[in-house]
């Protein structure tokens, strides 16, 4: 057997003459936490729906848990899925969906109680779906896809509607699992979310993978950056020219200066402009995150969230 | 299969859904069955469409059933709605995604949601059947109609063909709506679709000419129902029905199995 939980290669998926998701290769392995990341309608859902046999692929190939995603019957046990968001019946109680989804599974219902009481729901259980807050559809949907003991778990935005304490608990629940070893793959909105908890990131932009490895290699990868503000403002237009002329990127941004440079080039500026009579009051190096080399990769204007 | 049956079978006993719907389907059974004995003596008939039923066919041995199998297109009717909505409603929840998860093999799925939705078309025909019959008799002695051919061994034989009858009609009908509930994925739709078709253009068919009556699915699972008719015999009825329900469930498990489940 493998090292690896999930491996696409070349997989494909083409509606009419646009493809959702184009010749993608990515490996995850097992017992990680990976993030898998993109703009909306980059193909993450449709990706995730081909994993879990709900869609048959136009192209190409993968394997979960080293079966052929052809066959999902064979290793589907043994996932925990929540795609798209939380989807249960409105007037059975959270238990009772619960209790669906185990029976059609061929789980034990007698884990029900435990799994409501660990993603927080076990005083609600009784209670109808529909009276329940967006947050609490969102835990009942983690709580689903732990019903059959996963070796995979699959969740789509699973941070969606919580708020940040849920937001917390989720993650920490994400890392207990991942520690048990339950490979968690994982879309999210929530870059800064996944940034914490992913050792392994898939990105997709437009249907096609543009980054997929470890976190850190992608985060390394990224130019580092230093912020520097003077004493007085109007020095900064002669601090930008100090830093472009020892071949430097930078661009003054309100009242600070960013530049492309290495945190060593801090010390070697701070000279260059006490020699011209200039105070740096601060210099600040910086780590890109990854929601700024998300959005440098994809070209989009960062607003907080994709 | 097992396995969804008992699944579907957690939505299906909930209180409002079953009770509900036997409240209903028992009323209208209990409602038809009145209008055959108390209007009797109406000079504008006392059955469907102005048809007479007269006290000398109540007395008859398959009297006893008579009203009950006269409610088999409103049994038929409230299956196909159930049908239809307990199979598009996977689609507008998006809990069949969750469902093909739990269980791939999706013609084991289709199996057994119509094995549960059938076990409660039997619990409504025999509770309508219950109410039909019991009604039938407590009526019978008001309007003068002999009951004495009615416990006698013809009449539980026919008792028990017209059970099944309806039966097959109400699985039938519900068969019907299954399919528009997965073809159209939208409960609204299928059951509009179905009540129209059966209620208004079949009927509107068989008005502009009654030979259409041949060639229409409600049609030949009425005349099921009701054990069959002077113009459409019985195994007409049997054997076009079968064969068009066979068809219509290919078509629909092929494209069920084959379709991408995308909500």
């Amino acid at each position: 057997m493998s090292n690896e939980a999930i491996s696409v290669k070349d997989l494909s998926k083409k509606y009419g003459d646009r493809y959702a998701l184009s010749h993608a290769n990515f490996q995850v392995p097992l017992g990680t936490i990976c993030g898998f990341v993109g703009p909306n309608g980059a193909g993450k859902t449709t990706t995730i729906r081909m994993l879990l046999g709900l869609i048959t692929p136009t192209g190409g190939s993968g394997k979960v848990l080293d079966i052929s995603i052809s066959q999902p019957e064979k290793y589907l046990s043994f996932i925990g899925a929540m795609i798209e968001g939380p989807a249960f019946y409105p007037a059975l109680t959270g238990s009772q969906n619960l209790r669906v989804l185990a029976k059609t599974g061929g789980f034990s219902i007698n884990k029900i109680q435990s799994l409501l009481e660990l993603v927080g729901l076990g005083d609600r259980a009784g209670s109808k779906y529909k009276t329940y807050s967006l947050g609490m559809k969102q835990r009942l949907g983690i709580a689903a896809a732990l019903l059959p003991n996963p070796k995979v778990l699959i969740l789509d935005e699973p941070t969606n509607g919580l708020d940040p304490a849920g937001i917390q608990e989720i993650r920490e629940l994400l890392r207990k699992l991942a520690d048990d070893g339950i490979t968690v793959f994982v879309s999210s909105h929530l870059l800064s979310e996944l940034e914490m908890i992913s050792e392994y990131l898939v990105m997709l932009r437009e249907g096609e993978v543009i980054f997929s490895g470890k976190t850190k290699d992608l985060l390394a990868s990224t130019q580092p950056v230093i912020k520097v503000k003077t004493e007085h403002e109007s020095d900064l237009k002669i601090v930008l020219e100090i830093a472009q002329l020892a071949g430097h990127a930078s661009i003054i941004r309100g009242d600070e200066i960013f530049i492309t440079a290495d945190e060593k080039y801090g010390s070697e500026l701070n000279k260059s402009a006490f020699s011209r009579g200039i105070t740096l009051s601060a210099i600040t190096p910086l780590r890109p995150s990854l929601e700024e080399t998300f959005f440098e990769m994809t070209n989009q204007e960062s607003e907080g969230q994709l | 299969m097992l396995r969804v049956f008992s699944a579907e079978w957690i939505k299906l006993r909930r209180p409002t859904l079953l009770l509900g719907t036997l409240l209903s389907v028992g009323g209208l059974v209990a409602m038809v069955t009145s209008f055959i004995f108390l209007l009797i003596d109406s000079p504008s008939g006392n059955g469907d469409r102005g048809q007479v039923i007269t006290r000398e066919m109540l007395a008859l041995p398959s009297g006893l059933s008579l009203t009950f199998a006269q409610s088999a297109g409103l049994l038929g009717l409230a299956a196909l709605c159930v049908f239809a909505a307990q199979t598009a409603q996977e689609y507008t929840y998006g809990t069949l995604r969750n469902i093909l998860v739990r269980q791939p093999a999706r013609m084991k799925v289709l199996a057994g949601k119509h094995l549960a939705i059938s076990l409660f078309a039997l619990i409504l025909v025999s509770f309508s059947a219950i109410i039909g019959l019991g009604l039938s008799v407590l009526l019978a002695a008001r309007v003068n109609v002999s009951t004495d051919a009615w416990f006698t061994s013809d009449a539980i034989s026919n008792t028990t063909n017209s059970f099944l009858n309806v039966m097959f009609a109400t699985v039938a009908y519900g068969t019907i709506g299954m399919v528009l509930g997965l073809l159209l994925r939208s409960p609204i739709s299928a059951i509009s679709i179905g009540v129209i078709w059966i209620l208004i253009v079949e009927s509107l068919l068989v008005a502009v000419r009654s030979s259409f009556g041949k060639y229409l699915p409600g049609a030949q699972l009425s005349n099921i129902g009701q054990g069959g008719s002077i113009d459409l015999s019985y195994s007409y009825s049997m054997q076009y029905s079968l064969i068009f329900l066979a068809l219509a469930a290919t078509i629909t498990a092929i494209l069920f199995k084959r379709r991408d489940v995308a909500n």
